[in-house]
């Protein structure tokens, strides 16, 4: 149970506990590392006891506890924007009220995610690693959107085919080195794709038909902030594990990337037709 | 992509997730609800209306089975209608909760209603009936049920004064409703509060936007922001205030 660093080998993949290439070394050829219930060989988390030391080698699919709702993505002219809302539920409690559910992973790329709040945290944290690398490196190039995304689809698809995926749908949007906007959508099995809008969950049912209709590629940044308004009310009019506090992302090739502080909506209650809905129709709801 | 590996919007019954409420003060009873209707996570009404009439001054608060509830109504709005064009007089709240019992206990294995049966008649004054799910009727000072009713007990309990006046109770009401509101997703939307003193039945409507909101929820804006209010450091941290 004891803390064991977890490497990034790019061979092995992250949260591997082994050595930092395949090939063994002589010293480690001469000496093998036997695995024990506190020091386990591969596949280990820190403080994580070794599963095959316990006697159940079976693998479960998790459930998710702590889950965000709806991403919604569009691409307009100067780049991209991610909205969700900031609400952590706990099956249909309405628990934690101020999840930021949007990650910058640099000034050219944002990641949000739906799903298991855990496990984007655990995401980000690999994340952190890749662009800390970034940074020891020192050359001037990070990763671009792009990159992030593929590097997402492989870390999802792994843990999907060992039958212990990640439970999220993510949204990876930015800027490439050629000032394109980059947008894409990665799911809990690895499903994966790009688009010039990209929903998860309620969204995909209620904010894409509007994106349909009037997103374009070279929209001002206004008609873009509206459309997502639209959107995002219609997710919480419509999609009950959610709340009106919403946070956005912007990701731009002049101005990095910004994400707002968390804001409320406007919303219509004031149709007459809900004061007294059983006014013309006894009994009705 | 879906949190709840439950029931989809395909397989689930339409259920009024809900908080129902209603207590009994100095002259009368008040009657109030949410106004959530979900099938599955899908919000199918957020304006409806759980409050049904079965006679002139005795009220049913629906939760649960959304179908269930609604027949139930219909058939004990039938029944005292011919009780009382049989005796001459109003329907008594008793009888009414009591008809709401035997369709409940008679029918158990089939039905999943959780009333509150709540009116005012001129033999017992006001009167609250809790009627759940399996047929057990009993009467109360005070009653809460529907899913959202879970997060609001400590707050009934500690708030309940008998005696309130009418402006106290229905603000009791009102706020109970909003605390699980704010906490229990198949429960939002408006707040209908019904009031009976044998004056009449008096009708208030909160719309969604005028509910009460409460720490680390946001008001409710008169139009949406003119730019994005931009933090200052845009590092990924997870919780922002």
């Amino acid at each position: 149970m004891l803390p064991r660093p977890t490497s990034h080998s790019k061979a092995l993949g992250p949260g591997v506990a082994g050595p930092e290439l395949a090939v063994a070394t002589s010293a480690v050829l001469d000496r093998p590392p036997q695995p024990g219930a506190h020091l386990p060989l591969s596949g280990a988390a820190p403080c994580a006891v070794d599963p095959s030391s316990l006697n159940d080698p079976r693998q479960h699919t998790k459930y998710p506890y702590v889950t965000g709702t709806s991403v919604l993505a569009v691409k307009y002219k100067d780049g991209v924007l991610l909205g969700c809302d900031t609400l952590g539920a706990y099956g249909s409690t309405k628990r934690y009220k101020s999840t930021q559910r949007l990650y910058r992973v640099n000034d050219k790329c944002v990641v949000a995610a739906g799903g298991e709040i855990s496990d984007f945290q655990h995401i980000s944290n690999l994340l952190d690693e890749l662009t800390t690398d970034d940074y020891r490196i020192d050359d001037g190039i990070q990763l671009t959107p792009q990159q992030v995304y593929s590097y997402l689809c492989r870390v999802m698809y792994n843990r999907r085919n060992k039958m212990d995926p990640l439970w999220n749908s993510l949204v990876v949007g930015g800027v490439q080195p050629d000032g394109s906007q980059f947008l894409g959508m990665v799911g809990m099995i690895g499903t994966h794709y790009t688009d010039s809008h990209v929903t998860t969950g309620f969204a995909n049912q209620l904010a894409r038909p509007l994106f349909r209709e009037r997103q374009r590629d070279d929209m001002s940044e206004e008609e873009a902030l509206n459309l997502l308004y639209d959107a995002m009310r219609v997710c919480y009019y419509r999609d009950k594990v959610s709340i009106n506090k919403f946070q956005v992302a912007k990701v731009t090739t002049a101005g990095g990337v910004s994400i707002s502080e968390p804001f409320a909506l406007d919303m219509r209650w004031d149709y007459k037709m809900f004061s007294n809905p059983t006014k013309w129709a006894v009994g009705a709801w | 992509m879906h949190s709840s590996r439950g029931a989809s919007h395909a397989e689930a019954p339409p259920s009024t997730g809900t908080t129902i409420v209603a207590c009994t003060y100095k002259g009368g009873v008040v009657l109030g609800a949410d106004g959530r209707v979900s099938i599955g996570n899908y919000i199918m009404n957020r304006a409806s209306n759980k409050i049904a009439p079965l006679a002139e001054y005795i009220f049913l608060c629906r939760s649960g089975s959304a179908p269930d509830t609604q027949v139930i109504s219909d058939n004990v709005k039938h029944y005292l209608d011919q009780i009382s064009a049989e005796s001459g007089e109003e329907p008594s709240v008793e009888m009414a909760a009591n008809l709401v019992k035997l369709i409940n206990y008679n029918n158990k294995d089939h039905l999943v209603g959780a009333m509150l049966i709540a009116g005012w008649d001129r033999h017992g004054g006001g009167q609250v009936y809790g009627a759940p799910i399996g047929g057990t009727l009993v009467k109360e000072k005070w009653a809460i049920d529907g899913s959202g009713s879970t997060y609001i007990w400590g707050y009934c309990d500690n708030e309940y004064r008998d005696d309130m006046t009418r402006e106290e109770a229905e603000k009791w009401v009102a706020e109970a409703i909003a605390l699980a509101m704010t906490r229990d997703s198949s429960s939002g939307g408006s707040i209908r509060l019904i009031t009976l003193d044998g004056t009449g039945a008096h009708h208030k409507y909160i719309r969604g936007d005028e509910v009460q909101q409460f720490v680390g929820d946001l008001p409710f804006p008169a139009a949406p922001p003119a730019s994005l209010p931009l933090q200052g450091g845009a590092a990924g941290s997870m919780v922002v205030g």
